[in-house]
């Protein structure tokens, strides 16, 4: 073999992330998605610093405006601009989005790992419980967290993880219980390696790519059910807002004041759209079954 | 099947179990009681109601009275509601979110079950396109959005329907098109992947080979075999329902089990939370015995597992 050649065989070779990564490029849905979502995501971010407006400025003389060159999203009866408190809904949308999507990695990885890789008895009372709490949707099952932990923005976001990770235990749990009987991991117990470094070693980077793929679709699911909360009241509350609250508002006010619930809506379904095709777009990107 | 329906039934057992355990010791472990937001009440006052619903007795003891009473089918006063059983609260509203949510699923099927079909049957063209994206739009609308969307539209605008109430025929239209119109994009989508995979299959081909005109191969031999992702997924469609209601409800005000169900948690109502929440529970694990039992029925392959 020449050295022409090896060069030429050695760009071929691509590891699963870049492949991954090239797949997810071409995938057009995907890319409109991303975009999307990072704009979104940099308006929330950066966007109430820069408006110059306060979130909480109130001026009752001025009331509700519809939207002008002043008040793009127009202005709530408290004479709020809704453009910031838009902006600043989403900061709290998407952040306990992102904080519950941990908070199911946290609880969901360690349990599915050690349930699939032990089986037999340990894995049949763990996966009973998962299966038990499975029975009732996950909506109520938060709705009666709240009822319990109180309705603060922290608890929000640890009860809606103590549900979220029940997919993500079953998912991490199936892929375990595939890889535990390869070649390598019974290598890797005959070399002497403890049980917990096998897991964390070598079963876990090989689930990684389920666990990406349904992390993506966690957060669009987490943001749904946290919205669904603020809109019932039971999440986020006031003066805090987040897009379900605020749509909440709208909705109350809808004949009076539309653009109130128009503009915090467009937002909430625009990134809902946005994070679902981008998780779609992974999906297809990180399945083998699927190589062009 | 009779062996496997008697399975289940002792599954269901340990998993109800569980559930009114664990939400028993839940509500019962959290700080604050039903009673405490009344600031006026007087202390001995406070006590007497406390006592009237047994929380001076140990928890134990309220633990073990209350599953003595779930057994026989009691689930308790509420607490809020006063001179009401929750049992009462249940068969009173849950009529209404039965219908509710009935009609929901029948629109969910009859605006998905043909689009799908209609976009497997058109694969590949532009058409294809127009009709999935209309069934990704009705994915991304929340009911949240949805509802107060077309109460603007239909209520303020046109003056259509009533924005709120469940009297007349006309107030279960947009409460139960914002509830279904999910079901119905998902449905759409689970018609159309499962219809592309039959019409691929070479039984299809032979049908259509041996002269039968496409509307008798599709609705012989295809539809049995592309609906059943959309029959397997009934089960979740259900439990979805169910918790969709609890948003339906709160925007058109309606008196169904849901408002209930919110209000209770709102209110720290200990009885009414337990008792709907178990009820949805039975109510779940039902229906997926029954969609269980359909599937069975449709395809002979599941019935030995």
């Amino acid at each position: 073999m020449t050295k022409s050649q090896r060069e030429e065989l050695a760009t071929e070779a691509r590891s699963l992330g870049q492949d991954a990564w090239t797949q997810l490029k071409s995938n057009r849905m995907a890319r409109l998605g991303g975009f999307l979502f990072l704009t979104i995501l940099l308006l929330c971010i950066f966007g109430p610093l820069i408006s110059g407006k306060e979130n909480a400025a109130t001026n009752l003389a001025y009331g509700a405006q519809p939207p002008s060159l002043e008040h793009w999203f127009g202005t709530d009866d408290l004479g709020r601009d809704i453009l910031v408190r838009t902006l600043n809904g989403g900061r709290v949308s998407i952040g306990v989005g992102f904080a519950a999507t941990v908070v199911a990695l946290l609880i969901g990885l360690p349990y599915g790992v050690i349930a699939g890789y032990y089986s037999g008895r340990t894995d049949a009372v763990m996966m009973r419980f998962v299966d038990a709490l499975y029975a009732l949707p996950f909506t109520i099952i938060v709705v009666l967290l709240t009822t319990f932990l109180g309705r603060s923005i922290w608890l929000i976001f640890l009860a809606i993880g103590a549900v979220e990770w029940l997919t993500m235990a079953r998912i991490v749990r199936g892929q375990t219980r595939t890889l535990r009987k390869l070649t390598y991991i019974e290598a890797a117990k005959v070399n002497g390696v403890s049980n917990p470094k096998i897991m964390i070693r070598h079963i876990l980077p090989s689930c990684m790519s389920a666990v990406i793929v349904y992390t993506t679709l966690t957060i669009p699911a987490v943001i749904l059910l946290e919205s669904i909360l603020s809109f019932l009241g039971l999440g986020v509350q006031p003066p805090m807002g987040s897009w379900g609250s605020l749509i909440n508002e709208g909705a109350q006010k809808l004949d009076i004041y539309p653009w109130q619930l128009v503009f915090p809506a467009l937002f909430f379904s625009l990134t809902l759209f946005s994070l679902n095709f981008i998780g779609d777009g992974l999906r297809d990107a990180l399945d083998p079954r699927d190589k062009k | 099947m009779l062996l496997h329906l008697t399975r289940r039934f002792l599954q269901a057992i340990p998993t109800l179990w569980l559930i009114a355990t664990l939400t028993f010791f839940l509500l019962h472990l959290a700080p604050g009681g039903p009673f405490d937001d009344e600031k006026s009440l007087d202390p001995a006052i406070k006590a007497q109601v406390e006592a009237h619903f047994g929380f001076d007795q140990p928890l134990y003891q309220q633990y073990f009275k209350f599953m003595g009473n779930l057994l026989k089918g009691e689930l308790g006063p509420s607490y809020k509601y006063a001179g009401w059983n929750v049992d009462e609260i249940i068969v009173q509203s849950f009529p209404v979110s039965l219908e509710l949510g009935g009609i929901a699923l029948l629109i969910a099927m009859s605006i998905g079950v043909p689009i799908g079909v209609t976009a497997a049957l058109r694969h590949g063209k532009a058409s294809e396109a127009g009709l999935m994206a209309f069934a990704m739009i009705g994915i991304c609308l929340p009911t949240f959005v949805l509802g107060p969307l077309l109460l603007l539209i239909f209520s303020s605008y046109l003056g259509w329907f009533n924005t709120l109430g469940w009297n007349l025929p006309g107030d279960r239209v947009l409460p139960a098109i914002t509830l279904g119109l999910f079901y119905a994009g998902y449905i759409t989508r689970l018609a159309r992947t499962g219809m592309l995979e039959v019409l691929q299959q070479d039984y299809i081909r032979t049908a259509k080979a041996k002269g039968l005109s496409s509307l008798t191969v599709i609705n012989r031999h295809a539809l049995r075999t592309g609906l059943y992702p959309v029959i397997s997924y009934m089960g979740p469609a259900i439990a979805g329902l169910i918790s969709g209601s609890f948003v339906v409800e709160t925007i058109f005000f309606i008196p169904g089990l849901g408002q209930f169900f919110v209000n209770s948690a709102f209110n720290r109502d200990y009885t009414l939370v337990m008792g709907t929440v178990l009820f949805y529970a039975v109510l779940i694990l039902l229906f997926n015995l029954i969609v269980d039992m359909v599937q069975m029925w449709i395809n002979p392959r599941t019935r030995h597992d």
